[in-house]
């Protein structure tokens, strides 16, 4: 704490070179050394992709900050300002909390096992070398399957008259009544979530893996002897970037991307079924009309994604520059 | 080398069977009647009503939707794969390049009111894109169905990231050589970007294909349906029905998931430099 003066003049003199840089459109660490020098030419470059976000993201965007804070009328005749009432209404209901809870819970399930899944497959592929070509392809094709498609097939798995997993439950004496019972559902949610996503862990891992250096991979063979130590103390670490940016993809993907198949599985009969809370915000919106609790919830997700994505970037930029 | 061990191709078999098998599934009871998929449940070899089916889903009117036909699905399917796909490329790729090349006032802003897009995925801001999309009377409009979901940066953060990555010396040369902007991004760039240009098409192709919660919202006339909108309404139908037409629903879904699935076996490399170098 002693050198603050110091510190302080310091970044008080870049304060003002930023901003006077800023203005003048320079960065500190421009993109190329040498740039042209026009005053429009940018603009007009600029313009559709500005004017794309200004109508479709951000006026939406604000919409929904504004009309979190209205109590919209059902029938149309105007609305009132209610304040924080949307937020505090969605935090202290219990139903709002156990989609939460579920969300969390789907998250934590689907991201650790089609991780540790992908994580598998992808070791595994990258040692053997009779049919290699193959299993990548055949891993890697569902990736393209949209996710109602594989929730319309994952509930002809689950249905009650003709369900093969239907069935094989059976066979073990449990009755699977998958749209009825709650744990039912979610199963099915889930093995149909990580069955979608298995394949771009996999490609991630897969390119990871095939990155490290052979002279690497020559020495690990040296030093260690098993193949476990040889997994754990030198290709995880290696891996360990990653993974850590396919575990915030991951979680984005539970979170948002799963909304088809839910739709499927769930078909907006939501009575006892488990949902996430963007599915939540949806039915809140489209099917109960209430338009301020739906955007304050959109809004509450905003920040979480928020979050999120930070942390994505701030991983994406080391990432890019470390290779 | 290592010795190639049996219980390694195991775990791969058995992974290839679990995210497989309910692929070939789906595809052989496609060609099954709905009956006997009722009666013997998914079956793993072809039956004999293959053609019935897939000429009924494709060009039967008044099916399981009330006035649209599966090639008339298709044909918006592709329309949106296709569309969505030039207009990322074309979009991300001229913003792109006037936040590398140029120098210019607000600059750092407009990258960053561009890349907060990255932020807010549409999902949470459904409700509110809607009113704006019926406002401006772009419901049931190809231009609806496409314009709104190019508001994402993630193609410009990609092409950003490649810009930059041209050696700065070609500017000079053209500059040297009286380039003016923009042929030196036609002449220059352009073909420059070429497999970068294609590994993105690709992706977005996909990512058009298969969405399902806008067209959801955006189109209630039928004319408009994708084929993942129809997928939805063949559910409606279902609820109620003795025997729900299985193999119709079979079809539609191998219908809707044979060109992704396509295009990513035959152009698996580049698929793959898409991915992973423009990391979603």
């Amino acid at each position: 704490m002693t050198d603050t003066p110091l510190n302080m003049v310091e970044a008080d003199q870049t304060l003002v070179t930023r901003l006077r840089a800023w203005w003048s459109g320079e960065t500190a660490n421009p993109a190329k050394r040498v740039q042209f020098d026009r005053p429009l030419t940018p603009w007009l470059f600029l313009l559709p992709q500005l004017a794309v976000v200004v109508i479709f993201f951000y006026w939406p965007s604000v919409q929904a900050v504004t009309s979190s804070f209205y109590l919209e009328d059902p029938f149309g005749f105007g609305s009132t300002f209610v304040g924080m009432e949307n937020y505090t209404d969605a935090l202290n209901s219990s139903e709002y909390l156990g989609t939460a809870a579920f969300t969390a819970f789907f998250c934590v399930v689907v991201t650790t096992l089609a991780l540790s899944i992908g994580l598998l497959l992808a070791v595994k592929a990258d040692k053997v070398i009779r049919g290699a070509e193959s299993y990548k392809t055949l891993l890697i094709s569902v990736y393209a399957i949209a996710p109602p498609v594989a929730g319309l097939i994952g509930m002809m798995f689950f249905d009650m008259h003709m369900g093969p997993l239907k069935d094989l439950a059976a066979f073990f004496g449990y009755d699977l009544k998958v749209g009825i019972n709650y744990w039912d559902t979610a199963t099915a949610l889930i093995v149909i979530a990580v069955w979608k996503q298995i394949p771009y862990n996999f490609i991630f891992f897969l390119s990871g893996l095939q990155s490290v250096p052979v002279s690497v991979r020559e020495a690990a063979l040296i030093d260690a002897q098993s193949g476990w130590r040889r997994f754990w103390d030198i290709t995880l670490p290696l891996l360990a970037p990653t993974a850590f940016f396919l575990l915030v993809i991951n979680i984005t993907y539970t979170m948002f991307d799963t909304f088809p198949i839910i739709d499927v599985i769930v078909k907006d009969k939501p009575a006892n079924n488990p949902m996430t809370l963007v599915y939540k915000v949806y039915l809140d919106g489209f099917k109960g009309n209430d338009i301020g609790g739906s955007s304050a919830q959109s809004v509450i997700l905003m920040g979480v994604v928020a979050l999120l994505t930070v942390l994505q970037f701030r991983f994406l930029e080391r990432r890019v520059h470390y290779g | 080398m290592q010795k190639i061990k049996p219980f390694d191709h195991l775990i791969l078999i058995l992974g290839v069977l679990f995210l497989c098998a309910p692929v070939v599934m789906a595809l052989m009871s496609s060609t099954h009647a709905a009956i006997d998929i009722h009666s013997n449940g998914l079956s793993l070899l072809p039956g004999g009503n293959g053609i019935e089916t897939y000429t009924k889903v494709l060009t039967h009117k008044g099916g399981f939707t009330g006035d649209v036909t599966g090639l008339l699905m298709l044909r918006n399917s592709l329309i949106m794969g296709l569309g969505f796909a030039v207009g990322k490329i074309a979009l991300s790729m001229m913003a792109a390049y006037a936040l590398v090349y140029f120098r210019f006032r607000f600059a750092t802003l407009l990258f960053w009111a561009i890349f907060a897009t990255l932020l807010l995925p549409l999902e949470v801001r459904i409700m509110p894109s809607y009113q704006v999309m019926s406002e401006l009377h772009l419901l049931n409009t190809y231009t609806g169905l496409i314009v709104p979901l190019l508001a994402s940066a993630t193609g410009t953060f990609f092409f950003r990231q490649f810009f930059r990555s041209v050696p700065d010396e070609l500017l000079e040369a053209a500059r040297i050589d009286g380039a003016g902007p923009v042929k030196f991004f036609i002449d220059v760039l352009v073909p420059l970007s070429k497999t970068m240009m294609a590994a993105i098409f690709i992706i977005m192709f996909i990512y058009g294909w298969n969405q399902y919660l806008w067209p959801l919202l955006m189109t209630t006339d039928e004319s408009f349906y994708t084929l993942m909108r129809g997928i939805k309404s063949i559910l409606q139908v279902w609820v109620g029905s003795q025997i729900p037409d299985y193999n119709e629903a079979f079809a539609l879904a191998v219908l809707a998931m044979v060109p992704p699935v396509a295009v990513v076996v035959i152009f698996q490399r580049m698929f793959i430099k898409g991915l992973t170098e423009s990391d979603k």
